[in-house]
């Protein structure tokens, strides 16, 4: 048993570590928003516990608050599940992304428990590394940031508004930061990733204030706009197999960093 | 009709779990076409681009704040800042611009 377990951690002990290490910031950042949302559930009326179950089982930020919304307005079920699914919708093309990163080999368990816990940025650090996916990578990312989100959720449904609001302020950003750490570094070795990103940012922000797009949810809004600018950045900019084959952008950045930093 | 608190965490749950578990279990192999793979490729840096921007600047109470925090990010990340740094370099530019600022 013992040796078992000793082989377990030499095959796989790297990756959890490396996993726990990136998932650190992560959970922390998730801790504050999860505070905030715990302040929506309560008052839809969830337990600390009910908070606590419904975060474990979702880990959505934008989904979870719409849910909570909903359920504070005794809405149906339907409409519950309809609004979740709108809300949480990017998360199809998040997993289809990952399927394509994983090893044919890996088996249906570890689809599974990895699909459990795509999050806008879990997923982002697993795509950023280069190869396959390691799916032990994700599952010691997935300690740090669950913990994060679900304690977070029943403190803030215990404890209410005890930050104060600039801590709050300060802390609102750091997801923030953590998906420009994620874009700009491949942004900066491949210039259709640098023009997507910049495209992205100006047509958000003309989504986010006109009159015809302002008034949908913003998870509607970065559906519409993820599918719009990567189908034209395909057309006219399709990837070759060879950049494909070495994963991503990220691939070569690391490459690079790493001669850099020697 | 008032609904159950638990049955509505089994609804939401069983819909979002459904949405990120069924590509990656049913999807097993590579996709042939040559745009959807290229469009796979490009999806993740325009999704977490378009959440980033402009919510960063309406997230802070002082939206200066926000898009100082934006540029310093940019900054950072472009020369080699680690996930932890640039979004601690966020956060702390936040908390001293306000500080000085309201």
């Amino acid at each position: 048993m013992a040796t078992g377990m000793n082989g377990f951690f030499a095959r796989h002990g790297k990756a959890i570590r490396e996993g726990m290490r990136d998932g650190v910031p992560i959970g922390a950042g998730y801790f504050v928003v999860a505070f905030s949302l715990g302040i929506a559930a309560r008052d839809a009326g969830l337990t600390p516990w009910e908070g606590f179950v419904a975060s474990l089982l979702n880990n959505a930020s934008a989904g979870e608050y719409a849910a909570f919304t909903l359920m504070a307005a005794n809405a149906s079920y339907l409409e519950l599940a309809v609004v979740t699914l709108i809300a949480n919708a990017r998360y199809l093309l998040m997993s289809t992304a990952l399927s394509q990163r994983f090893s044919p080999r890996t088996g249906t368990l570890h689809r599974v428990l990895v699909g459990f816990d795509v999050t806008d940025e879990l997923f982002g650090i697993a795509i950023a590394r280069p190869g396959t996916v390691d799916p032990y990578y994700s599952y010691g990312a997935f300690v740090p940031a669950l913990s994060g989100w679900s304690i977070g959720t029943a403190l803030g449904i215990i404890m209410g508004n005890v930050l104060p609001t600039r801590a709050v302020s300060a802390l609102s950003v750091a997801l923030y930061g953590m998906f420009l750490a994620i874009i700009i570094p491949p942004a900066r070795q491949n210039r259709v990733v640098l023009g997507c990103v910049i495209v992205s940012f100006a047509a958000s922000l003309v989504f986010s204030v006109a009159p015809a797009f302002a008034q949908l949810s913003a998870g509607t809004r970065t559906i519409i706009l993820t599918v719009a600018i990567s189908s034209v950045a395909a057309l006219l900019f399709p990837v070759s197999d060879e950049e494909l084959k070495h994963g991503d952008a990220n691939a070569k950045g690391d490459e690079e960093g790493a001669t850099h930093a020697a | 009709m008032q609904h159950s608190i638990p049955l509505y965490i089994a609804v939401m749950s069983a819909v979002t779990l459904s949405v990120k578990i069924l590509p990656l279990t049913l999807i097993r192999r590579p996709i042939r076409s040559r745009f959807v793979r290229s469009f796979l490729y490009y999806v993740p840096y325009v999704t977490l681009a378009v959440m980033t921007f402009p919510a960063i600047v309406q997230a802070t109470d002082a939206p200066l704040a926000g898009a100082i925090a934006l540029a310093a990010g940019i900054v950072a990340a472009w020369f080699g800042a680690s996930l932890f740094q640039v979004a601690a370099t966020c956060c702390a530019l936040v908390f001293l611009i306000e500080l000085v600022m309201l």
